[in-house]
């Protein structure tokens, strides 16, 4: 049964792939990716891995395709024209790919127990897990603690992102004058009572669920990328629908540099109390005089400062696109 | 017991499914964009809410039917509301209905 979806699921992306290269029309090349991501995320979910699942969701069809429709609002709708076959992309594209389909020749089956990335650690973590660290979502003690390093890097993967996109939208301060009065003009959906009303009604509830997905993360899939990407995904919402003039009302551009800068800060700092503490860079145990309860506190700690950059991070590229396109 | 929760549960199911599919057939069919709109938007909603109802029923009494309780309620208040903002934006930027462009009478 697993099978026959996976196959369907992978038949409707190959699909979906081949609409977006044909798609001359830049607007529906970007649903069409939004498209991708949600039947990227249900493969996911098929094949139980439910967190990377709810992140592809979230972020791949969620915001990033907010974040496509920002830059088209800056640019054309429509590919500029092209003339003919190009010979070495589509060359190089087939030398690549089938080298990818026949390195995957030596791949183990899927699912098969004796695959090597079974047998390495793997085992350990799960025979380990629920007497280090005592928490039912295996791959939240994975990321925060077991491999607390990869995720400390991911974060700062984030953050440099994040300020290096800030640098090349860089937009004018609202303080300006002519821009805070075209900002004025701008109203959002105001005018529209239908889907201002629901949307407003849904914003605190898609917020809630956030901050759930962020607190539940140790017991259900869930953790602070997701949670991050769900809250972001609220207030854009909200700054969509009453205009970017109220969200920054509501949440200021500079507490969202703060949310940054914490976030990144709150998770080195974690690491940082281990080693004071008598531990090793990022080792929650000795946070706490039960090394179970210290690792909660440091996993706890640890995802809301994912939770905080991410949100912040991805608020202030919206907001950046935002002043551009008035 | 069980076996009357089974049956009532697959035709819910059964009837979500068709539901989908007309909207499918629809949305290939119709003439314009809000015809069609008119076939996804009501169909999506009820076959989508259809499918929910006859998986709350396999779950049974438990926290999976409160989740997909609460999905439905989402469902019913974005659904119509996804539907109402595609077609405003649609006149909003000037695309004419086919019955008011080919007049009433010429469209047979």
């Amino acid at each position: 049964m697993t099978t026959v979806l996976c196959v369907f699921m992978l038949t409707l992306l190959v699909i979906t792939a081949f609409g977006m290269i044909q798609a001359r029309n830049l607007f529906s090349a970007v649903m069409l990716g939004g498209i991708y991501s949600f039947e990227m995320a249900s493969i996911f979910f098929i094949l139980d891995a439910a967190d990377v699942a709810l992140t592809e969701a979230a972020i791949g069809a969620g915001i990033t395709t907010v974040f496509f429709l920002g830059a088209l609002a800056l640019t054309e709708h429509r590919e500029r024209g092209r003339h003919g076959p190009q010979w070495l992309p589509i060359g190089v594209m087939t030398a690549t790919g089938m080298m990818l389909i026949y390195a995957s020749f030596d791949n183990p089956r899927i699912g098969d127990p004796n695959a090597p990335v079974h047998l390495h650690v793997a085992p350990w973590y799960l025979e380990q897990t629920p007497q280090l660290i005592d928490i039912q979502n295996i791959v939240s003690a994975i990321l925060a603690s077991f491999r607390g390093y990869d995720t400390l890097g991911e974060l700062f993967v984030i953050f440099t992102a994040g300020i290096g996109v800030l640098f090349i939208l860089s937009a004018p301060a609202p303080q300006d004058r002519k821009v805070s009065e075209r900002l004025m003009n701008a109203e959002g959906l105001r005018h529209h009572l239908v889907p201002r009303v629901v949307g407003q009604l849904l914003v605190p509830f898609i917020v809630l669920f956030g901050l759930y997905v962020q607190f539940h993360g140790d017991y259900g899939p869930g953790g602070g990328f997701q949670a991050g990407a769900l809250i972001s995904a609220g207030l854009i919402l909200y700054a969509l629908l009453r205009g970017e003039i109220a969200a920054l009302r509501a949440v200021p551009i500079w507490f969202l540099r703060m949310l940054i800068v914490s976030g990144a800060l709150l998770y080195t700092t974690v690491g940082i109390a281990g080693m004071l503490l008598g531990g090793s860079f990022l080792d929650y145990s000795v946070l706490s005089n039960d090394p179970v309860a210290g690792q909660h506190l440091g996993i706890l700690l640890v995802e809301v400062g994912v939770g905080l950059t991410v949100t912040g991070v991805l608020l202030s590229i919206f907001h950046a696109f935002a002043a551009r396109g008035q | 017991m069980g076996l009357v929760v089974d049956i009532a549960s697959w035709l819910l199911l059964l009837a979500g499914g068709i539901f989908v599919f007309i909207g499918g057939l629809g949305l290939l069919r119709m003439p314009d964009l809000y015809t069609r709109m008119h076939a996804v938007g009501l169909t999506d909603s009820m076959g989508s809410i259809l499918v929910l109802l006859g998986a709350i029923l396999q779950a049974g009494p438990s926290l999976a039917a409160v989740k997909l309780a609460i999905i439905i309620v989402f469902l019913l208040l974005t659904c119509p509301t996804a539907s109402y903002a595609l077609a405003n934006a649609a006149r909003l930027s000037g695309i004419e209905p086919r019955a008011l462009r080919t007049g009433p009478e010429t469209d047979t």
